[in-house]
Formats: C-alpha cells, structure tokens, sequence
C-alpha cells in the first residue's frame, strides 16, 4: 500500500535554516545539511528546502547547499524560492535537486508549468500556492511570499495547474502559516478532492494531531511541516508512530 | 569496475551516480563511474546504468538524438549481453512500445506495452507517488538481503504491462498489482527509484555491482 509521506521543510535563508512566523520575525534553527542528514537517518519521507528570499538574495549558497545535501540524503529533495525559468529548474536539478517547487513564476504565466513539465517531467514540477481566506470556501492565490495579492481563485487555479502538467501542489494556508493552529482542513480538503494529483498540506502545523487531521480531514497525500520538528518538539518517529496508531498508512 | 550512467539530458543523473557510490562503499568495491553520452564509453563498460524521466516519448526522442547512443546501448545489451539496469522510464524503455503522448516504438527487449494506469477508486491520485511496499515474486540475486515488502520510492503514471510473467520478479500494489521490477537474463530493471530509496536503494545498487551473470 502507498505510504503517507511526511516531509520536513527547511526554510532557507543566506544558507541557513530559519522559520518564520507569518513569514517575519526569523529565528535560526541551524544548518540545513545537517538538519536534512537528521531528517533523513530519522525516516522522513521527502525534504523540501524553501529558499525563502531567493528572489533577491545569492543564489549561489542555496545550490552548494543543496548539492551537499544531495550527496548524503538518498530521499527525495524538493527546492524551491524563486524559481522562474527553465534555467533555474536545470541549475537545481544539476545540482542535486529532485523537485522544483515553482510559485510566483507559475501564477504569472501558466504555459512555464507546461514548459517545464514537459522539458523534465511532471514528476519534478512541484506547484506552491499560497492561499489566504477571503470568503466562505473562498481562497485567494497570494504570491511573493505572501505579500501580493493576485485576485486569482485557488480552486480555479488548482485546476489550471492540473491541466498543465504539474505532477503535485503544495498547498499552504497562509492564514495559518507559523499559527501552529492546524492545517485549513477545509481549503486542502476541497483542493484535494478537485484535482487527481496529490496535494501536500502546509501551513499551522503545531502538534502531532495536526498532521493526523492533514490526512484524515484534508485527504493530503503528504504533510509538510516545519518548526515542530526544527525544535525538537516531537522526532519524525514519534510523528510516524503516532500516525500509525490513528490507522494511518506510514512508512516505519 | 567501470559503470557509465546513460546521459540523455533526462533527470538528476547526480543523485544516481552518488547513491552508486555510495553502493559502492558499502561492499568495498572499486568503482569507476562515468556519466556519458558516447557510444564507446557505453561499449566500453561492465555494466550500465539507464535512467529515465519525463515521459516515454521524450526519452526515446532523447536517446535517439544522439548519434550511435541508441545503437551502442543495444549492442551492449544483446550482442555484449553485458548487464543493464534501467530505471523508472529507463525501465520502461525495456518494452514493445509505450503509449505516453503518441505510440512510440521502444527497445523491445522485454515483451510489453507501457499503458497509463488505470484507477477505478477516485481517491487514488496519480502519478503513483512516494513509498510503496515491493513483494519479490521471484528469487533472485538482485533482491538478495532486501526483506520481502521493503519500501522503495515511485513516482510514474504509467506502468510495464509484460506479456510474459516470468520477466516480473517484483511488484507494487496500486489498486491492481503493478510492475516494481523486471528480470531479464542481463537485463534489469526496477520502476521506482533506488538512488531515492534510502538503505534499500543502495543495497539494491550494491547488489548490480555485485551481480554475476
């Protein structure tokens, strides 16, 4: 039977991992190479890095980062931030990525998702979409980490992603990201049953419960989380364990 | 040894060429590997390794393009009769034909069609994507010290329908059974990804460089 997957996500910032809370106030959790080699040996399913100000910053620290997380985890590596040509999919390909997560780039212009799905493979192209809550089972589409409004309708554009060959959507709720108060089970539901391809839950992870519910409630193929298990709060096991015993399918 | 991983401008060949090298320490073997595109290093090696994303038309296309690559990968394979492991599309490559895009025409050493996965329980989403259990149906050398039901990394949306049974030593459960690894003479291949399948993956790997016709 497939496996629900669980994956750590390494925000990434000059090289190093932090985590926002509603993308603002940055505290350091460590290097994202070893903090990917503990995710790994601890039985994560997938890492994802988000290279969380790539737009503006060096990029050139992310990919010697990610090439040497490539050489010491053989578990699949997702990266993303800033992704906004065919050049940077190769770049992070090259260097060792498995997946792209593409987000701003995808919603300014839909054909790069069939472009880029097409020049390596739905299997690699991975859609972001930020959504915020703006009415009863009403998200919008929010890009640039949260901060631009673009009028466009989730559920509308979930479709369009499906459509151009994206092989899975990370989905986070912006109203919930670093709340720690559960995933928006009612968004990733409603995404989850829209579209074929499998959905990844993100967005207010704050205890085990939370991830049981990404599954249960949302339907999510995988569940992404972040600080909880950055501070130790609870191990990628304990997490797993606690999946099982509610009946959800892991991999142990 | 000398391994040569088949460059077709398809995929991360990095990640396979380091999880072979770590396959490679763990049984203390020396190894060298060569990512390449030209027909004598493929000619020239032991074994070979034959990777494989994107769908099955762009990766005929791919290897196609290269002048001798596709010819010189035959004759290693059925002249040489030197091992191959295929995976994931490269796998798949093994067939009759596949039906991703448009029919296209594949090595047809295997015989079999490469046919989209049909799924009848809508909650199934594909691709196929992420851990699945892998039942060894056959003994054989390559699956040797990997417990029946391991985990391996898949993530396709078509599938090796063999018309010979013989030739499928694993598989995976999606809804109906589906084809996780093929056998072959010298010729293997495996659907999922070893280099993303952790532990398993690389005993897999060291298995290839260990395997004796």
């Amino acid at each position: 039977m497939l496996k629900k997957r669980i994956i750590p996500c390494l925000d990434v910032k000059d090289g190093r991992v932090v985590k926002g809370i509603n993308f603002t106030d940055l505290k350091d959790a460590g290097d994202p190479v070893e903090q990917a080699k503990i995710y790994d040996k601890g039985g994560a399913d997938e890492i994802c890095f988000l290279d969380i100000t790539a737009s503006n910053e060096n990029r050139k620290t992310l990919l010697s980062k990610v090439s040497e997380t490539a050489k010491n985890c053989f578990i699949p590596l997702t990266v993303g931030g800033g992704v906004a040509s065919i050049e940077d999919i190769k770049n992070l390909l090259l260097a060792g990525a498995d997946k792209v997560s593409i987000n701003t780039a995808a919603v300014k212009n839909h054909n790069f998702i069939k472009e880029s799905s097409i020049r390596f493979g739905s299997q690699c192209i991975v859609i972001a979409i930020d959504a915020k809550k703006v009415g009863i089972n009403k998200w919008e589409v929010f890009t640039h980490g949260g901060r631009n409004s673009t009028g466009i309708d989730v559920i509308e554009y979930a479709k369009i992603v499906e459509k151009n060959g994206a092989g899975e959507i990370l989905l986070t709720s912006m109203d919930r990201d670093g709340t720690k108060t559960g995933y928006d089970l009612e968004l990733t539901r409603k995404v989850s049953n829209l579209v074929s391809i499998p959905i990844i839950a993100s967005g207010g992870v704050g205890n085990l419960d939370h991830l049981y519910q990404g599954f249960s409630e949302g339907l999510a193929s995988a569940v992404l989380a972040a600080s909880i298990f950055h501070y130790g709060e609870y191990s990628i096991l304990e997490a797993k364990q606690f999946l099982a015993s509610k009946g959800i399918p892991v991999r142990l | 040894m000398y391994v040569s991983i088949v460059d077709y401008g398809t995929g991360n060949l990095n990640s396979v060429s380091k999880a072979l090298e770590a396959a490679a320490a763990n049984i203390n073997k020396k190894l060298s590997i060569k990512i390449s595109n030209n027909p004598k290093d493929i000619l020239d090696s032991d074994k070979i390794i034959l990777p494989g994303q994107g769908s099955y038309r762009q990766c005929v296309l791919g290897l196609k393009n290269i002048s001798g690559l596709w010819d010189s990968i035959n004759e290693f394979v059925l002249i040489k009769k030197k091992p191959i492991f295929g995976i994931c599309v490269g796998m798949q490559l093994f067939s009759d034909q596949g039906f991703e895009e448009e029919i296209t025409q594949g090595f047809g050493w295997i015989k079999g069609s490469v046919k989209k996965i049909q799924l009848n329980n809508k909650d199934l989403k594909l691709p196929h994507m992420g851990w699945n259990e892998v039942s060894i149906a056959k003994k054989n050398d390559l699956f040797v010290d990997i417990k029946n039901l391991s985990h391996f990394y898949f993530v396709h949306s078509y599938a090796f329908e063999a018309e010979n049974i013989d030739n499928i030593i694993c598989a995976t459960d999606y809804e109906k059974p589906i084809t996780a690894a093929l056998l072959k003479e010298n010729i293997f291949g495996t659907q999922f990804h070893p280099e993303k399948s952790q532990e398993n993956g690389i005993k897999l790997l060291s298995n290839f460089l260990n395997w004796n016709l």
